[in-house]
């Protein structure tokens, strides 16, 4: 297994003056699963944009080629390109949502990869589809092959892409972030399957990931890019035990949350409690729009955060998670049950009645680009709610002078509110949103799931962040999450849900130490393997 | 001299104040005034401003009305009024409203388009060209035209170029203020277009416009540069005073349109609910009503009722203004559709995203939510359905005149000139000057809003900041 299929020697890309990959060499062999590492902006997409030819207009090659066999795939036409595309080479992408066509049947949708490169037609291009999606592990086959891809999951929708990927048995897989958007289940499922291929098959994977975790799952070698260079390539082994570069070692080391006990709090008195909530969703048929059924968003959960305190609630998505999270904010209505946060039953007060309780409980977003308003200062944006809430009048100036201090509280600079929200990276603008929750100085923050859409030393810094805080303020936190890996650091509670349900829920120790539901033990068990050893070797 | 204060003027001027105001007051915010420096960092865009401007000023021009005092009778003390109405830009050409000649003239020619029959000195009836009334007069019978139209151009290209270069010059002492430049280094850069708006193409615009403009004019003292109508009206004359209802008819339209719109949209999308149904069935409604049908309809109904009551009116201008009036209002009853779908379903979209969450979350008032967070983040649909709102009005009015139920048919208007080209077009030879200027200061002017609209697009619309 030495024979190289694909080498990159020398990349550099530019757009006006402006370098954005620099001399990006390496090969990838027979058989062989290559990482690129690194966080967002690092150039990792571009360079596998570059090898496909795919780049946007605006983006030049000022140096290096790309050879595939050693043949260089920048000097050939772009017609014998499409031949080297999907036949050669192929690709799948993060989001299987987008990169399938939602009016066309996926059986219809592998068969038309096989039509333009191999010219199947007829019963063998269907028999060939029925194979491939088995090989893929897509049940029933002969029936989905019908199906349209809305009425598949997320992870059966990667599995068609990979099944088009493979269509014409290229040499080379280019898997640009493939599991991000799935869930950890699935996503286990997925590279399993990925491992598989490679070794029925000899396949060469070009995986390209910001997870750590996923990397040690499935690389062979990996290199880490930073800032459009490789800054250290290494074969796994030597990678995960003996990282040269700092970079390399502060990337492993952020990638699981260092663990700091979190101080044993005593029992304090409970904050919130949520007592066989149900938030269900009425499904409207007909045209006079009757309700003829419900959706179960959140069915009879009961759950309990003290003063103090962090609960971590933790789910695949669309269990309900961040339903509940609405629901205490009492932005989404409740069919039935009680909500009683400092001894007042939140469920049955007036939105008037609600006002002066509403500072109280304030919330976190995951993606920090939605979350604050693109045409007003972050000032003004934090201002708001300062104005909002304050229960007595407050001149400008102090207005000023506060958001000044949480706007140093959250490690950010107090100048920053003359300027607007698209000027900050993501971590800066999640530390807003932090401070704009603290504006008001709640008790209690629903954090829904604001580490996820963050590169792993930015949330290793905003879980700082917020621990500090809770230290500091005495707030307790409604922690949504779908990431294992940082539960250790910043729970004392967890609740697991699924399908609108909790089904189990207790101490930090005894549901991730010493899960007792098949379900935990399963959603325990698909963590990556490094995420898996962390949690076990967690002395709580 | 009696000012007269028509509908229309009233609703454009104030138009015209609410913009200043618009314009200062989204002046204060740091970024609004960002995006539209960059919109006028395209040369393109710079130049269909002033091109916009210009027919502004030409529509504004005309948007004052008067009545001039007849000459008192020496036995009463009663002051008369002239019974048409005049406009500073009825001024300006006064000469053509005098001079008008007998019936169809090509643009520059000397005779009249049509044959005359005519008994000569000799006592023979013959057919001729009879020689136009008032064109160019001081030239002898057997005179060619082209050697004095020659020189009248050259003066007038110099005499264009020298008011330009004066204002140009203005313009750029105005602009380097305070620094420390000298005048001819200045000039310099700004040859080079290395000024941060691109005001060399703002200064070749504004010479090109101003040396036409002043071309046009002067030559139109002594010849009829696009021509005579029908009745020997000039050609050149009635397609500017066409500015007016075309310029009126797109800006009042839109902007009468966008309350409704905009209160509807947003309603609809954020409250949602009952509301939503009601505003939906709505403009589904008025949506499947062919338009035509609709502004033919009400368009009698108003035509009947000024026939009915002419004790409302002093003069025929008023009259046919009325129907102007009305024409906008129910164009925009029929035109807020489109622009409220597209706001409700924006508004939608955004009362979802989290930045209205955390809002909510904070007790922010409905109110204050819409104003604060969506509107903001709305502006840049409206605005740019706005300027493509207005090039499609423009047309329309065209389309309606020639149907039949859009403007008065004694006002000027580009629809009322191509309606009577119908008949021009079907005479041999063809009579073409009167829907070719129509149709040229229409294209320009559609053309150039419609540009840009582009431009606007490219730089307020967020998915296209990346």
């Amino acid at each position: 297994m030495t024979d190289t299929i694909l080498e990159v020697k020398d990349l550099s890309l530019r757009v006006g003056d402006e370098t954005l990959l620099d001399n990006v060499s390496f090969t990838i062999k027979k058989g062989e699963v290559f990482s690129l590492v690194g966080e967002s902006g690092s150039g990792k997409s571009l360079t596998s944009l570059a090898i496909m030819r795919l780049l946007p207009d605006v983006i030049k090659v000022s140096s290096g080629d790309v050879t595939l066999y050693g043949k260089s795939l920048f000097s050939i036409t772009e017609t014998s390109m499409q031949r080297v595309r999907g036949k050669s080479i192929a690709m799948i992408f993060q989001e299987p949502l987008s990169a399938l066509n939602p009016v066309m049947t996926v059986g219809k949708q592998v068969a038309e990869a096989l039509q333009t490169h191999l010219k199947l037609e007829g019963k063998a291009q269907y028999t060939k589809v029925i194979e491939l999606m088995e090989e893929v592990g897509l049940k029933d086959s002969v029936q989905r092959y019908h199906w349209y891809p809305h009425q598949l999951s997320g992870g059966q929708k990667q599995r068609i892409m990979i099944a088009m990927a493979l269509a014409c048995e290229p040499e080379l897989l280019v898997a640009d972030e493939p599991t991000t958007a799935l869930d950890v289940t699935v996503q286990a499922r997925v590279l399993q399957l990925l491992n598989e291929l490679r070794q029925t098959r000899g396949l060469s994977i070009l995986f390209i990931t910001h997870d750590m975790g996923v990397v040690a799952e499935i690389a062979d070698r990996i290199a880490v890019m930073k800032e459009g260079k490789i800054i250290e390539q290494a074969n796994k082994e030597h990678f995960f035990t003996a990282p040269e570069h700092p970079y390399t070692k502060k990337l492993l080391a952020d990638a699981l949350p260092q663990h700091t006990p979190l101080d044993q709090t005593e029992m304090h008195q409970a904050l919130l409690e949520v007592n066989n909530l149900k938030v269900y969703y009425p499904i409207k048929t007909g045209f006079f729009k009757r309700t003829t059924g419900h959706v179960k968003a959140v069915d009879g959960v009961s759950l309990t955060i003290r003063k103090g305190e962090t609960l971590a609630l933790v789910g695949e998505s669309g269990s309900g998670k961040s339903t509940i999270g609405k629901a205490v904010l009492r932005l989404e209505d409740s069919q039935s049950g009680e909500m009683i946060f400092d001894g007042i039953n939140l469920l049955p007060l007036t939105e008037k009645q609600l006002k002066p309780l509403r500072r109280h409980i304030q919330v976190i977003f995951q993606d920090p680009y939605s979350a604050l308003n693109p045409r007003m200062t972050i000032g003004n944006i934090i201002r708001e709610g300062i104005i909002s809430l304050s229960t007595e009048k407050q001149t400008t100036a102090q207005q000023d002078k506060q958001i000044a201090e949480l706007l140093e509280k959250v490690e950010l600079k107090a100048e920053f509110a003359e300027r607007y929200p698209h000027e900050f990276s993501g971590g800066q603008r999640q530390r807003i949103g932090i401070a704009r929750a603290l504006a008001v100085k709640p008790k209690l923050i629903i954090c829904d799931e604001p580490t996820s859409a963050l590169d792993v030393s930015v949330r290793a810094k905003v879980l700082r962040l917020l621990r500090h805080l809770q230290k500091e303020e005495g707030l307790s936190y409604l922690f949504i999450t779908h990431d294992l890996s940082i539960i250790p650091t910043i729970a004392h509670q967890v609740a697991v849900m699924k399908e609108g349900k909790i089904v189990e829920q207790g101490s930090l120790n005894k549901v991730v130490l010493n899960p007792q539901h098949a379900y935990t033990q399963q959603l325990l068990n698909s963590a990556p393997k490094m995420t898996r050893d962390y949690i076990k070797s967690i002395q709580i | 001299m009696k000012m007269s204060f028509l509908w229309t003027d009233m609703m454009i001027w104030l138009l015209v104040v609410a913009l200043i105001f618009w314009a200062r007051m989204i002046m204060r915010s740091p970024q609004t005034r960002q995006q539209w420096r960059r919109i006028y960092e395209s040369p393109l865009a710079m130049a269909c401003s002033l091109i916009l401007l210009t027919y502004l000023s030409v529509a504004l021009l005309d948007s004052i009305h008067f009545r001039l005092a007849l000459p008192t009778q020496a036995d009463s003390k009663q002051v008369n009024y002239d019974i048409n109405m005049k406009s500073p830009l009825d001024l300006l050409f006064a000469h053509n409203i005098d001079h008008s000649e007998r019936t169809y003239s090509a643009p520059f020619a000397r005779n009249e388009f049509v044959s005359s029959i005519i008994v000569n000195e000799q006592g023979i009836t013959e057919k001729a060209y009879l020689p136009l009334k008032h064109v160019a007069t001081y030239l002898g019978i057997n005179e060619g035209s082209g050697l004095d139209i020659f020189i009248k151009s050259i003066i007038a290209i110099i005499m264009g170029l020298m008011i330009g270069l004066i204002f140009v010059t203005l313009h750029m002492l105005w602009l380097k203020r305070g620094t420390q430049d000298s005048f001819g280094h200045y000039l310099q850069t700004v040859k080079q277009g290395k000024t941060q708006l691109p005001w060399r193409w703002a200064y070749a615009t504004f010479l090109f416009i101003l040396v036409m403009s002043v071309w046009l004019y002067y030559l139109n003292l002594s010849y009829h540069v696009l021509g005579t109508d029908k009745v020997g009206g000039d050609v050149l004359y009635n397609t500017l005073k066409s500015i007016r209802t075309g310029v009126l008819i797109g800006v009042l339209t839109t902007v009468a349109t966008l309350p409704i719109s905009i209160i509807l949209g947003i309603s609809a999308g954020y409250i949602g609910g009952w509301v939503d149904d009601v505003i939906q069935y709505i403009y589904t409604t008025l949506s499947s009503i062919p338009s035509v049908l609709l502004i033919a309809a009400s368009i009698l109904v108003v035509q009947v009722t000024i026939d009915n009551n002419p004790q409302w009116f002093e003069t025929a201008t008023e009259r046919s203004d009325l129907r102007l009036f009305f024409l906008i209002i129910i164009l925009s009853i029929t035109s807020w559709t489109g622009l409220c779908r597209l706001l409700r379903a924006e508004t939608f979209k955004l009362s979802q995203v989290e930045f209205v969450t955390a809002a909510r979350a904070f007790g922010v008032g409905k109110f204050t939510i819409l104003r604060r967070h969506i509107l903001p983040n709305l502006m840049h649909i409206i605005l740019i359905s706005v300027v493509l709102d207005f090039s499609f009005l423009v047309l329309s009015e065209a389309v309606l005149s020639y149907v039949g139920v859009g403007v008065d048919p004694s006002m000027h208007s580009w629809g009322n000139m191509i309606n009577q080209a119908r008949l021009e077009m079907a005479r041999e030879p063809m009579v073409w000057w009167s829907l070719l200027s129509a149709f040229l200061f229409m294209f320009v002017l559609v053309l150039a809003a419609n540009l840009f609209s582009d431009r606007i697009q490219v730089v307020l619309d967020p998915r296209n900041e990346a």
